[in-house]
């Protein structure tokens, strides 16, 4: 009975105005049969929890241009977890430099993170893989 | 699900855990124990007023929701919001963008905002709209507001789920043959021309009132219309207070109770379609092949003969 459709918050945090990337990955994902809500620019990280839990999404992305990738996702993951939402995944994308990645997926701040040249393909297969066993074991 | 585990969420929902509220939500849309949810739901709530607000797509419905969101916050109300966009009729998926415009409640945990997908029900709402509603309600929702997808002329079923239909317009969309036209704007509780700012938005007004004015002195409520400019912050009291009034003559006059009425009849008839349509794809799928071959060329009498096998002890 896995009717559920997946769900994602795609959101702009910050002070960057540049939400083309954020709009394209919301298109990409409406087109893989996804409810994105989208949020719009300059959001701030409790702006963007609040939103997912009355959302009620499986996953938030961000998209983060400005490099405050280090701040945004820690606090992000902070208040999810305050909310007791700890459920809900974060994946981002943007300019983010590859030991900064590596860093903020060891410490758990992220479960994937996407940089320019990612391809549609990889970004919807690693949502699909990751939240099917998930959605199964609630239903 | 385990009963007893959906039974805690529903409770914690009553007692106001946004968690549980949007976890409910959740379930009920994607038909989850679906009917054993609302039994409970439904049994605690249906006092509270459903304001609906219509209108052609860019109109400025989301605008105004949040413009009478931030009046009912001034006076302490709960505010929980449905907000409908259409979904993909090839892929399922949509973009839900109505947030965008109602920034100013993201994080005022009083206000609750629910996007919805149409998930291919036709007529402006969702097929589980009125049902998310009282959910909202059971969490402690006083005022609740639903916005329907951008509609065009006939998208009605909101009539249905509202105590108050509020129809949103804007000056220079139509002249006054627009206006008498069939449909929506026979629906309307309340009109507004919204972005009253532009020009054209008095004569917009009065093609409306010349509208009304040819239905006569029979109907105990006339539409009131409502010049209103988000921009300008100007009008959205005045509507406020149009709601209230006709909340108060829906209730006085036993129209609510009228309207519910019909609703119920039209939701118990949505459930017996969906039970239908579950009958029917298995009659059709054992239906035998050389008689739908047979009859390919007329459907009228290919359904008669498949009715009359499942229904007449066939």
């Amino acid at each position: 009975m896995n009717k559920t459709r997946i769900r994602v918050l795609v959101g702009k945090p910050g002070l960057d105005g540049h939400d083309r990337g954020a709009k394209v990955i919301a298109r990409m994902l409406r087109d893989a049969g996804m409810e994105v809500i989208y949020s719009g620019l300059h959001q701030t990280p409790e702006q963007i929890v609040e939103a997912a839990i009355q959302e009620d999404v499986d996953l938030i992305g961000v998209s983060v241009l400005s490099g405050a990738h280090m701040t945004i996702f820690p606090r992000i993951k902070e208040l999810l977890k305050e909310q007791n939402a700890e459920d809900i995944l974060l994946m981002g994308g943007g300019t983010i430099p590859e030991e900064d990645i590596v860093s903020l997926i060891e410490a758990g701040h992220a479960e994937a993170l996407f940089t320019p040249g990612a391809t549609s393909t990889e970004i919807v297969s690693w949502i699909k893989s990751k939240l099917e066993s998930i959605k199964e074991d609630v239903v | 699900m385990n009963k007893e585990v959906l039974d805690q969420w529903i409770a914690r929902s009553f007692e106001r855990d946004r968690r549980a509220t949007a976890k409910l939500i959740s379930w009920v849309e994607d038909d989850i124990e679906r009917a054993h949810i609302m039994r409970s739901v439904l049994k605690e709530t249906g006092r509270k007023m459903v304001v609906g607000i219509t209108g052609p797509p860019g109109a400025g419905k989301s605008s105004l929701v949040e413009a009478l969101t931030k009046l009912y916050r001034a006076r302490d109300e709960r505010v929980g919001i449905v907000a409908v966009d259409p979904s993909s009729p090839y892929t399922g998926g949509a973009i839900l963008g109505d947030r965008i415009r109602m920034q100013a409640h993201g994080t005022d945990r009083d206000v609750f905002i629910r996007s919805m997908g149409t998930r291919g029900h036709l007529g402006g709402v969702t097929r589980s709209t009125s049902d998310v509603l009282r959910i909202l309600e059971g969490g402690g929702y006083g005022r609740l507001l639903l916005e329907t997808v951008g509609v065009g002329q006939s998208e009605l079923e909101i009539m249905q789920m509202a105590d108050t239909v509020v129809v949103v317009l804007n000056p220079g969309t139509g002249d006054g043959i627009q206006a008498i036209k069939a449909g929506i704007m026979e629906v309307a509780d309340v009109f507004v021309v919204n972005k009253a700012d532009l020009p054209g938005a008095e004569r917009m007004k009065n093609d409306i009132e010349m509208m009304l004015n040819l239905n006569g002195d029979t109907r105990p409520w006339r539409p009131p219309v409502v010049l209103t400019s988000v921009i300008t912050e100007t009008g959205v009291e005045s509507l406020y207070e149009k709601i209230e009034a006709h909340q108060c003559y829906m209730l006085e006059t036993g129209q609510r109770d009228e309207r519910r009425k019909e609703r119920l009849r039209q939701e118990v008839w949505r459930h017996w379609e969906d039970k239908m349509r579950a009958v029917y794809e298995t009659v059709w799928e054992e239906a035998r092949e050389e008689r739908v071959i047979l009859h390919q060329d007329d459907p009228y009498q290919l359904a008669q003969m498949l009715w009359e096998e499942r229904f007449k002890g066939g």
